[in-house]
This record gives C-alpha cells, structure tokens and sequence, in this order.
C-alpha cells in the first residue's frame, strides 16, 4: 500500500459539482426544449399550471443559468484555485456546505416558480428566503475563494493568476447586484414587494439583469477559458497585456451595460445613450479578450483535428466573439428599435449562452473529469458527436431567432399602401410558427449532445472506478 | 529573487495582494450604478416632474397635472390618517366600487382586487411575454396607444415594463375588450384568437382570490400597509377594508379587474410633448 501520496487537492466537492452541472445541463436543455414546443404547439400546456409556459420558461432560465452555470463556476473556481496557488481549499467543509447549499436552493427554486411564486423580476425570480439563501450561498464561496488565495505560499507562487480575477470580478459583482436588486418587503412567506417601482426599478432590475450576463456569464466563464484553453492546449496564454486591460475595462464597463434594455422606453434618454455608447465600446476589451484565447493555439492550430476537447473551447470564443459584436449592434437606438420585444433578444442571449457559455462550459468539464479520476474518456467518438449536436443545434436555434426577430419587427412596422398598419399582431404571431419548429428542432439537438455528455461521463466514472478496483486486487 | 520583492507597479500590487485586487474590483464595479442610478432617484425630469409631497406618498405635478389624481392626507382625532377624497368605499349593497376617482383623473393607487389581481398577473408570468411599455413610434401609437410615461407605473412594484413580445403589449389594455372577452380569453385564447400561442388559464375561474399558496389566507391589509410603507398613498380605512374588499370574488375577477384598469388611469394630452 502507498501510504505517503496523499491528495494534493480537495478534489470531492468539484467532482460533486461537475457532475451536478451536467445534470442540471440536461435538465435545463430538456425544460427549454419543452418551453420551446409550447410555443410551436399552444396544445402543449396541458391546462396544468405548474407547466404553463411563461413559469416553465422561468424553470427553463434558472436551470440553465444558475443551476448549470452557477455549478460549472463553483466547480471550475474550486478547482483551478487550489491549482493556479498550489494549495488546498482554505476550508473543504465550507466548500462542501456551500455546495450542498445551493444544491437546495436551486431545487427550491424550479419547485417554488411552478408552483407560482415569483418576484416577478426577470432573471431574479426567486422570492424572499430562497434569495437570502442563495447570497448567502454567493458570499460564502466568494470568502472561501478569496481566503485561499491569501492562503498560498507567496515564495512559489507570488502573482495571483489571471483566471482568478476573472472569478473573483464576478462573485463580487454577482452578490452586490443580486443584493441590491434582491431588496424588498415580504408580505407573506411566499411573497414580498420589491423596494423600487416604475423607473427606477427598471434601471436597478436590468443593471442586475445584463450582468446575470455580464458577470455570471461572461466574467466567470472567461475565468475558465483562461485556465482551461492554455491548459488544454499546453500553450501560455497568448498576451499578458491583453489580459489585464480586458480585466479592467469588463469590471468597469459591464456594469453599465443595463441601460440599453431600456431604450426609447420611459428611462430617461441619457441613461439610455449613455448604455448603448459603453456598450459600443465593449466591443474592444470583449473581441481583446476573444483573440487572446484564440491566439493561444498560433502554431498548435492542427490539435483542433484531433483534440474534440479544444474543438469546444476554441468555437466556444467563435461564439463569444461573434455575440460580443452582435450585443453592441442591438444595443444601439436604430438597431434597438427594431429589434427589442422581438426574437432577436432571445437568439442573441443563446448564442452567447449555447454558444459561449455552454461551450466552453463543456469543454472545461470533460478536461476536469479525464484529471479528476485521472483517466481517459470513455468514448473520445461520442464527444465528437457531442460537439457537432451542440453546434448544429446552435445554429439552427439562432438563425431560427434571427429570422423571426427581423420579421416581427419588420411586420409590427409594415404600413400598406393606404397609409395604415398592414399586419395584425395575430398575424405575426401566425407567421412564427415556423421558426418556433425549427427553434425547437434547434434546441431539442443541443439537448441530445447533453444526454451523449451525460452517459459518456457516467460511463468514464464507472470505467476509473473499476480500473481502480482492478488495481487494488492486483496489488492484493 | 531580490527584484521580486518591492511592487513594480500598481498592477503588480494588485497580482500580489488579493484584497487590494478585491476592493479595487468592488470600486470598479460599483462606478455605473453611481452615474447611472442614483440620479434617477433625484431628477424630477425622471418621473416627468411628478413629486413626492409628503412621508405618507401622496403627490403633485405642476407641470402636467393631469398625470396624477392629487390628494392630501391628514389625521384625524383618532390619530388614523385620512383623506378629503376615497379611492373606493362600500355601497348601499355592500359592494366595493370606486369612489371619488373617475377614469381619466390620473394615476391612483391600485384598489385591493386590481392589487390581488396584479399579484396574479406576476404568478402566472405574464410579463415574460407581454410588455406594459408603449415606445414613441408611429406605428406602436397605432397599434397600442400613446407612449408610456415613467409616472404610469410609479406605483408598480416591481414594474412590469416586460422585455419581450410574445403577445401584443398591455400597458393601454384597459377598456378595449368587456370583461366577458377576457374571461372567454383566458379560459380558452384560441376560440378568440385562433393563431394566439397562449397558455389557457382555467384554473383562476375556480379559485377565490382570498386564498393564497396551500390554502392561506391572501391578506390584502398587510400588502396595502407594505405598499403605504413603500410609498403607495392609502388611508387607514383603505388598509383596513382591504380583505372584506376582494372576499368573494375568483382569481379571474381579480386579473380582470387589472387588466382593465391598465392604462386607464390617466387622459393624456396630445398635444403636449411629455418627454424629450
């Protein structure tokens, strides 16, 4: 027996949450998926409250968002922390409370929003104790995070990697947001009445709520594409310089990027200018940060054949580049006009969040499974059929948006020849249905690469499990 | 090595010291809400000029009175606040109707069946697919009336401006259908409309409003005095009443009694311009 190779790293509580992840990734896919069919087939709500689609919908966002990229951000954090410092959690415990805890808050929070209770604030759903819950949650991994940081040798390690600001960035900004939005009077255990009305309470709302995309998704993710693409591509990342000017100008510039939510509505039209004038300027540090992950791969572009793994991570910031672009597009007044109220929103949020966030998610967490239970993937082949699922189905989800978001705004704008509106609202709804099959079509596929990710990753776990086994009685 | 000891520059100290890192991130973050904000909560321009007069939330506007239904509150002998004007009382038939409000007089507080309903309104996700925010376009004046201005949803907490039209936009509903369209509509939305893609509602016809999550009681004074405590002007006998005011009637009652006041509230005038 070999008693002296102790773990190096608390690695039990990121496996929990990588397989939590995946789990909750097809959980979320198949909400969406159904959520998406409502809308192709009306037939499809079933009467049934609990499954109606505007709460099944909500369901849908939570899953994906917070179940499965809240899980992805506690595992990957927790695990390039202790190995960017070169030491263990600063408390295993309270990673695992932490861990356990949002585990019961994200289950409350689909069983409390189909049975109907709400903040209804989008993107901030959950209602009085499940939100304490979840800050409280947020606070204890950003602590325990930071705290093991502090903790490690500053000898060998005297420079906090990069990746680690990028986590860090966002678990400040995600309790801060949450919180200050999250305020509100409770008038029942079910229920409470937000502490901002009317304007204001937009503006706070959206602040929040673009950076549930600009941080939750954007920040914490770019945390694990400069952790996992050097990684996995066995390069240092491709500029130091560009790094800390895209840290800086995400931390400052994000924040202001609610504002274009709102534009031409009752939000004062500076506040509105002032939104789509940063968000243009986004466009710089966002794109910065896309070519230096990208550029990581400069002479090592022929892994992409052979590694599927790099494959998601490297389309991943195809993706990411492409809706940082598009994002400031839709965020300026001309552009806005068209485009807000209609599909294009929904096919811009999934192509940075299959696209991006997904994809890199993905490829982080097939990496960490192979180191975790330090052994190969079961089947290298299904991970390449994973991939192309997950990029067609991508594409068929957004073109679909695409399409059908530049036709209800055109329609909603149509004058006929007589000077009057040449289209109901019925028939724009009428003329989606299409679009909302083949968004369905879309979506169902990105659901089906999750379900191949699933059982590769439980068959790896059962295969290292009984390599380990087979070592053991070996010995013996 | 000896040239790692002293911090070359100011990014050198962050990399190096993860709290310095923490607290300069935090003031980075915190810069947009600052600018952005907190000056929405101090320009009168905001709210187009409507204020605030008083702790107990009643207000004025100067500049566009018709934006607003005014009155003052004061206490009475028994130290209960009052006002020279009800939003609703009970009849001779000991049915709640509206007061000394008229349609058209401006934005009032909600009644506590139009409150209740509005509840419901956010329960069933409504605004995940219908706006209550009109843009000054042509063709949205067309479509769904005069733009929406910020003194309209002044007392919706949370607003439901909405990001999304799956179905048309509410915010000018009110009036435009009877309630008997509305209860056809959401017991069954495609015998209206057939291309409508809207869930079907049945279950608020069989449920009383007065009941809340797993058979509760839905307390209508405490969300009125939680209202008054954020700002929503109502009398104590508003409070007070408040539960006898909604006993009776179903959760479809309720949200129709919502819908049709949306939008309803104030008579703006055409000819003037209300925002810049």
């Amino acid at each position: 027996m070999d008693t002296t190779a102790k773990p190096q790293y608390n690695d039990g509580v990121v496996k929990y949450l990588t397989v939590g992840a995946v789990v909750f990734l097809v959980l979320g896919t198949l909400f969406g998926t159904f959520a998406a069919s409502q809308l192709a087939w009306p037939a499809l709500n079933f009467d049934i409250a609990e499954i109606t689609f505007a709460r099944l919908r909500v369901i849908h966002t939570n899953t994906v968002i917070f179940a499965f990229g809240g899980m992805t951000l506690m595992a990957t954090a927790f695990y390039t922390v202790q190995r960017t410092n070169g030491v263990k959690l600063w408390s295993n415990g309270l990673a695992w409370w932490t861990a356990i805890l949002f585990t019961i808050g994200l289950l409350a929070t689909v069983v409390s929003i189909s049975l109907g209770m709400t903040t209804g604030k989008e993107y901030h759903e959950q209602e009085w104790p499940i939100a304490i819950a979840i800050a409280l949650v947020w606070t204890l991994y950003t602590f325990n995070f930071i705290l093991t940081i502090a903790s490690r040798n500053k000898e060998t390690h005297s420079h906090v990697y990069v990746s680690n600001w990028f986590f860090m960035g966002m678990m400040v900004a995600i309790t801060y947001l949450y919180v200050v939005n999250g305020l509100a009077i409770p008038v029942s255990l079910f229920q409470s009445y937000t502490l901002f009305a009317g304007v204001q309470g937009a503006m706070i709302q959206w602040w929040w709520g673009h950076n549930a995309v600009g941080f939750f998704l954007t920040a914490g993710f770019l945390a694990i594409m400069y952790y996992f693409v050097p990684k996995q591509a066995q390069r240092p990342i491709y500029s130091y310089r560009l790094s800390v000017i895209h840290f800086w100008a995400l931390m400052f510039g994000y924040v202001w990027l609610g504002a274009h939510h709102l534009q031409y509505t009752a939000l004062p039209d500076w506040t509105g200018s002032l939104g789509a004038v940063i968000s243009l300027a986004m466009i710089i540090p966002s794109w910065g940060g896309a070519l230096n992950g990208m550029l990581t791969l400069s002479g090592a572009w022929d892994r992409l054949r052979t590694d599927y793994i790099l494959r998601f991570l490297i389309i991943s910031l195809a993706f990411y580049a492409m809706s940082t672009f598009e994002g400031p597009v839709m965020a300026a007044k001309s552009v806005n006009a068209l485009s807000h109220y209609t599909d294009w929103t929904i096919g811009h949020v999934h192509s940075g969040a299959l696209g991006w966030v997904a994809m890199v998610s993905i490829g982080a967490i097939y990496h960490m499974v192979m180191k975790l239970w330090k052994t190969e993937m079961y089947s290298m082949q299904l991970i390449n059929v994973h991939f192309w699922l997950a990029t067609i189905g991508t594409v068929f989800y957004i073109v679909a948006m695409w399409v059908s978001g530049i036709m209800q705004g055109l329609m909603w704008r149509a004058y006929d020849e007589y000077g009057t509106l040449a289209y109901t609202f019925a028939e724009s709804v009428a003329a989606m249905h299409p679009y909302y099959v083949m968004r369905t079509f879309g979506g169902f596929l990105f659901f089906l690469g999750a379900v191949v990710m699933l059982y590769n990753i439980v068959m790896t776990i059962r295969t290292a499990g009984a390599k380990s086994a087979n070592r053991v009685e070996s010995l013996a | 090595m000896s040239d790692d000891q002293k911090p070359k520059n100011i990014q050198d100290m962050f990399e190096r010291n993860i709290f310095a890192l923490f607290m300069a991130s935090a003031l980075a973050i915190s810069i947009a809400g600052i600018v952005e904000i907190v000056p929405l909560f101090h320009l009168k321009s905001t709210t187009d000029y409507t204020e605030q007069t008083d702790k107990y939330g009643n207000v004025k506007n100067e500049r566009f009175p018709e934006l607003v239904w005014e009155r003052t509150f004061t206490e009475d002998a028994n130290g209960k606040l009052v006002s020279e004007k009800a939003l609703y009382k009970e009849d001779a038939n000991g049915n709640f109707v509206l007061a000394d409000w008229k349609t058209g007089d401006g934005v009032r507080p909600y009644t506590p069946l139009e409150l209740a309903g509005r509840d419901l309104y956010i329960r069933e996700g409504c605004y995940i697919c219908h706006s209550q925010m009109i843009r000054p376009f042509r063709d949205e004046r067309e479509r769904y009336g005069h733009y929406s201005l910020a003194t309209e949803s002044m007392y919706d907490y949370p607003m439901q401006w909405g990001s999304k039209r799956t179905g048309p936009d509410l915010a000018r509903l009110g009036g435009k259908y009877s309630d008997e369209w509305h209860v056809m509509h959401m017991l069954r939305p495609q015998d209206v409309v057939p291309e409508s893609v809207m869930p079907a509602y049945p279950w608020l016809a069989d449920n009383l409003v007065s009941k809340d999550f797993f058979g509760t009681e839905r307390d209508m004074v405490k969300r009125l005095s939680v209202m008054r405590l954020l700002g929503v002007p109502y009398t104590d006998a508003e409070i007070e009443n408040a539960n006898k005011a909604i006993a009776g009637f179903t959760e479809m009652d309720a949200m129709v009694a919502y819908l049709q006041v949306l939008g309803t509230m104030v008579k703006l005038d055409d000819s003037k311009v209300y925002r810049q």
